[in-house]
């Protein structure tokens, strides 16, 4: 079965389109260069961590957060250990994915769209868990930026 | 010819010197071609990221399991692997990894399933290394595959099955190494680490808490053998012909405590339930022990 088909916004869809073009054995260190690009944290979470949420599903300590801005565009930060690169590497992913997004967009993306990167044999469903987990997080952050907005 | 034991003091002490190393003893023996070192982490990529010198990857995830059921490698599929690694019959493995080498006891205890000979933990594992500035690469090594025998698994002498523990069940001790709050039932995973999907809390009833990390040092290696005696022979009142059981979640923490009681310690009949927490806190109709009491049979 293809899930090639499933929209996915533009920064996602050419990531998940690289990882695709990669051939498989070179696929996990295609991983490594994205875990690279993680950008650091603004200053204003690297003094506040409590700001940043603990994403349960991964298996190394991750802190994520999704931030909505007042023109309803999504920004996502996320920091992971360096001796978590996979980690990393899916935080990076969705950093690049997420980030530019407006909230609806972001709210779109497929649940399983970790499934769609080529990765699921060499990584495991189970380590995947952790970028679903991630972006479910962010998905709940940006709808309660939403909500609150309204008020 | 397998590698000479390492000397140190603290490795003399234990009841099977010949199955621990020192950062110092492997930083010596890098390229002696009778031995092969193997990373094993639980982050799939952090071999990636630079490693010991020489050293080749297993992954636990995807190179030991069966592919299909709950189980591991079959005998054919095992030989695959460690020849591809060049790893023959006869060769000294030094195993390694990250999080104080729980994959690393894992792979040890999976390879150990095979009748590898002589498997080695480096004490310490990846964390010491890199803690004393000690080399690391990123350049993978590409072994000439060797030959090696297709050997039956042993599934009877240090693994234990769901029938196998509820056998034992008020005829002999069982370990569990998770953490007090997964023991109590308070919990149903790791803290901070993902859900796996349980739908009971508790622990198999007699068994004791004794969570894995109470077996290393602040450095990641393991106490020294009369630390340990401490924990697990006087403090359980264990004596080393007991027939133990170890368990945790999926059985790679319990792999580090089934190997610190059999080689560190020199208990001949531990063997590591797998199944673990994941098959026990999801089985029907056998008995869960909740709270701090051990709970009777």
């Amino acid at each position: 079965m293809s899930t090639n088909d499933v929209d996915l916004p533009e920064a996602l869809a050419e990531l998940r389109d690289a990882f695709l073009d990669t051939p498989e054995r070179d696929r996990l260190q295609l991983l490594l260069e994205v875990s690279r690009e993680l950008p650091p944290l603004p200053d204003r979470y690297a003094d506040a961590p409590e700001r940043l949420e603990r994403v349960q599903e991964c298996q190394s300590p991750v802190y994520a957060f999704a931030e909505v801005d007042d023109a309803g565009v999504v920004a996502f930060h996320a920091t992971a250990p360096e001796e978590a690169p996979t980690t990393r590497g899916f935080a990076s992913i969705l950093a690049q994915g997420l980030t530019g997004l407006t909230a609806q967009q972001v709210l779109d993306v497929p649940e399983d769209f970790p499934l769609q990167f080529g990765l699921t044999k060499l990584v495991s469903p189970l380590r995947l868990n952790g970028m679903a987990g991630m972006l479910t997080r962010a998905k709940r952050q940006v709808r309660e930026q939403l909500a609150a907005a309204q008020v | 010819m397998p590698a000479p034991i390492d000397p140190s003091d603290k490795i003399a002490q234990y009841a099977h010197p010949e199955r621990l190393v020192s950062t110092t003893w492997l930083a010596q023996r890098l390229k002696d071609p009778g031995i092969v070192v193997v990373e094993s982490d639980e982050d799939v990529l952090l071999y990636e990221t630079g490693h010991i010198p020489g050293a080749v990857k297993v992954d636990w995830h995807t190179e030991l399991q069966h592919p299909e059921m709950r189980d591991y490698l079959d005998g054919a599929a095992f030989a695959a692997l460690m020849g591809s690694k060049g790893i023959t019959r006869d060769t000294t493995i030094v195993l390694y990894g990250d999080k104080n080498n729980w994959w690393a006891a894992y792979t040890a205890w999976v390879f150990t399933l095979f009748g590898h000979s002589d498997v080695r933990l480096l004490d310490g594992g990846r964390g010491l290394w890199s803690a004393e500035g000690r080399e690391l690469t990123t350049d993978v090594p590409a072994p000439a595959p060797v030959e090696y025998p297709t050997v039956e698994r042993d599934d009877t002498t240090i693994r234990a099955f769901r029938e196998d523990v509820l056998a034992h069940l008020g005829n002999g001790p069982l370990v569990d190494i998770r953490s007090p709050q997964e023991y109590t039932g308070e919990r149903i995973a790791i803290p901070d680490y993902p859900e796996e999907g349980v739908l009971r809390g508790g622990h198999i009833p007699t068994a004791r808490n004794v969570p894995w990390a109470t077996a290393v040092a602040e450095d990641g290696t393991y106490k020294t053998r009369a630390e340990l005696d401490a924990i697990y022979t006087s403090g359980l009142g264990l004596s080393a012909d007991d027939a133990v059981i170890t368990y945790c979640r999926i059985g790679e923490r319990s792999s580090h405590t089934w190997f610190a009681l059999t080689y560190l310690l020199g208990y001949t009949a531990v063997r590591n339930y797998d199944g673990s927490w994941t098959e026990w806190g999801n089985a029907v109709r056998v008995p869960v022990a909740t709270g701090a009491e051990a709970g009777t049979v």
